[in-house]
């Protein structure tokens, strides 16, 4: 249904918007987006506890000036598989896709292990495969512990 | 079904032909290793063994398995004592020992080195164990095992006693036994139940395991018993250790309503699960278990390195 348009926060001129964040998540997605590398000009807006029709409460997060790296779409996958992804144009919406968890998570999250190889000062990266999709289960690549608890162990 | 060249790393990388092609080879292998027939064919080999936690068995096992077929070996026996990988990465110690050698031999205090090895080294890396993550080849070595005296691995009944939570090494022979149709039997004390993750895991292959309380119960029907070690860090006090170590020890007695071809099985070294009367019984496996790692060390050797058995 075409509710009325839900633009709580001012409209943005170029950026990227995600929606559908589960409620509570922004601040974690914030810091996952890294506020401070941003632009200095650039405004973050952040709506909590919004009313959605499919998810009860949900988070929004807008930002000017930013397009997200697949790296960071993959950590937000992670933190918050409901999220949708909206680049804003000159005001409209230009492309808009679901945060879809990719076969392996390189680079992402810390092996919560801590005597696993990659957390040992060896030049790797961390490297995850996705043991189950629902819920999310990650399992590293290198020593196989399996992980549900991304929160903590973002990079 | 080609293992020259491959790294292995976990048993989970092998499929069921490919350990019976190892197991098969292996066979053919024990005159070799027992010194009755001379066979070279890894002549001119350079064969290099980190050992980075120390561990002695293994190591001697791998380097008997190489000197057996005429291959030589550089060894690192202990890190400590070692300036060579002294304050070095792994990353670096494998890529250096690359350049020298045909082949790796790993073994490392942290789990996931051997996938990182393998990543770095441009020769095939063989996981000798890797803190408590995996031990290929002594899951090999127990599956020969259990063949040799059985003739099949396929619809016997396998008890798994012990510490079932932390020891890897039945996890991964679990995953084994589970790719053969094996039946097992789970005999644990409470805290040191299979984990979920491994339970889960095999469920997803298929395999019929099922969980027991009495010893006696469980090794009646058996034709493997295959006991770990229980070790005493895993309990708050030592009164607690004491009164489960003791009902989990084999002891004559013990097996005295068992199947004449059970076998009793145990990856060595033993704190106190196995009474020494036992080892005068026919059911007692352990020691040929422990020869057999040689076999199965040569054979893996042979097939990464030549690509053949024969
Ligand atoms: N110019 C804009 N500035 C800020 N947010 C916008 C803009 N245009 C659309 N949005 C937001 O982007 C998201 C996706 O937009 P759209 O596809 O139109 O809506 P919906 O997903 O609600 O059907 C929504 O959260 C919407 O509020
Ligand atoms: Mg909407
Ligand atoms: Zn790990």
């Amino acid at each position: 249904m075409a509710a009325p348009r839900e633009l709580k926060i001012t409209p943005i001129k170029n950026g990227t918007v995600i929606d559908h964040i589960g409620n509570g998540l922004s601040l974690e997605v914030l810091r996952i987006i890294g506020v401070g590398d941003l632009d200095k000009d650039s405004t973050v807006s952040v709506a909590l506890h919004v009313r959605s029709q499919k998810m009860g409460w949900k988070d929004i997060v807008k930002v000017e000036n930013m397009e997200l790296s697949p790296r960071k779409v993959n950590a937000i996958a992670l933190i918050a598989p409901t999220a949708t992804i909206s680049i804003i144009r000159d005001y409209k919406v230009r492309e808009k896709r679901t945060v879809d968890l990719p076969e392996r998570i390189v680079g992402v999250a810390r092996c919560p292990n801590p005597n696993c190889i990659t957390n040992r000062g060896e030049p790797v990266e961390s490297e995850f495969d996705v043991a189950r999709r629902r819920p999310v289960v990650l399992r590293c690549i290198y020593c196989e512990r399996q992980m549900d608890d991304f929160l903590s162990h973002l990079i | 079904m080609a293992l020259k060249g491959r790294d292995i790393i976990s048993i989970r990388d092998l499929s069921r032909e490919e350990i019976e092609e190892v197991l098969k080879v292996a066979h053919r292998m024990i005159p070799i290793a027992e010194g009755s027939k001379i066979d070279r064919r890894l002549d001119g080999i350079i064969l290099a063994l980190a050992f980075l936690e120390p561990s002695t068995r293994t190591r001697l096992s791998f380097e008997t398995a190489a000197q057996r077929l005429g291959a030589r070996c550089i060894t690192i026996a202990d890190p400590a004592t070692s300036s060579v990988v002294k304050g070095e990465t792994l990353s670096d110690t494998v890529r250096m020992l690359s350049g020298y050698a045909d082949a790796l031999v790993l073994r490392h205090p942290n789990e996931g080195a051997a996938r990182l090895a393998a990543e770095m080294s441009d020769k095939p890396v063989i996981n000798a164990g890797d803190g408590a993550g995996q031990h290929p080849t002594q899951t090999l070595l127990d599956l020969a095992t259990i063949q040799e005296a059985h003739g099949t691995l396929s619809g016997l009944r396998v008890v798994l006693l012990g510490d079932l939570k932390y020891g890897r090494t039945v996890h991964s022979l679990a995953h084994a036994l589970a790719l053969f149709g094996a039946e097992m039997v789970l005999i644990s004390p409470p805290s040191l139940k299979l984990p979920d993750e491994v339970t889960e895991h095999l469920d997803q292959l298929g395999a019929r395991v099922r969980e027991e309380e009495q010893l006696h119960r469980a090794v009646r029907d058996a034709d493997v018993l295959y006991v770990t070690r229980i070790q005493k860090e895993r309990f708050g006090d030592e009164a607690e250790y004491a009164k489960v170590a003791g009902s989990y020890r084999i002891d004559n007695s013990v097996l005295a309503g068992a199947k004449q071809r059970l076998i009793v099985m145990h990856p060595l070294p033993r704190l106190g699960e196995i009474a020494p009367e036992v080892d005068g019984s026919p059911h007692a496996a352990y020691f040929r278990q422990a020869f057999l790692g040689v076999p199965v060390r040569m054979a893996l050797l042979s097939l990464v390195l030549k690509g053949k058995g024969a």
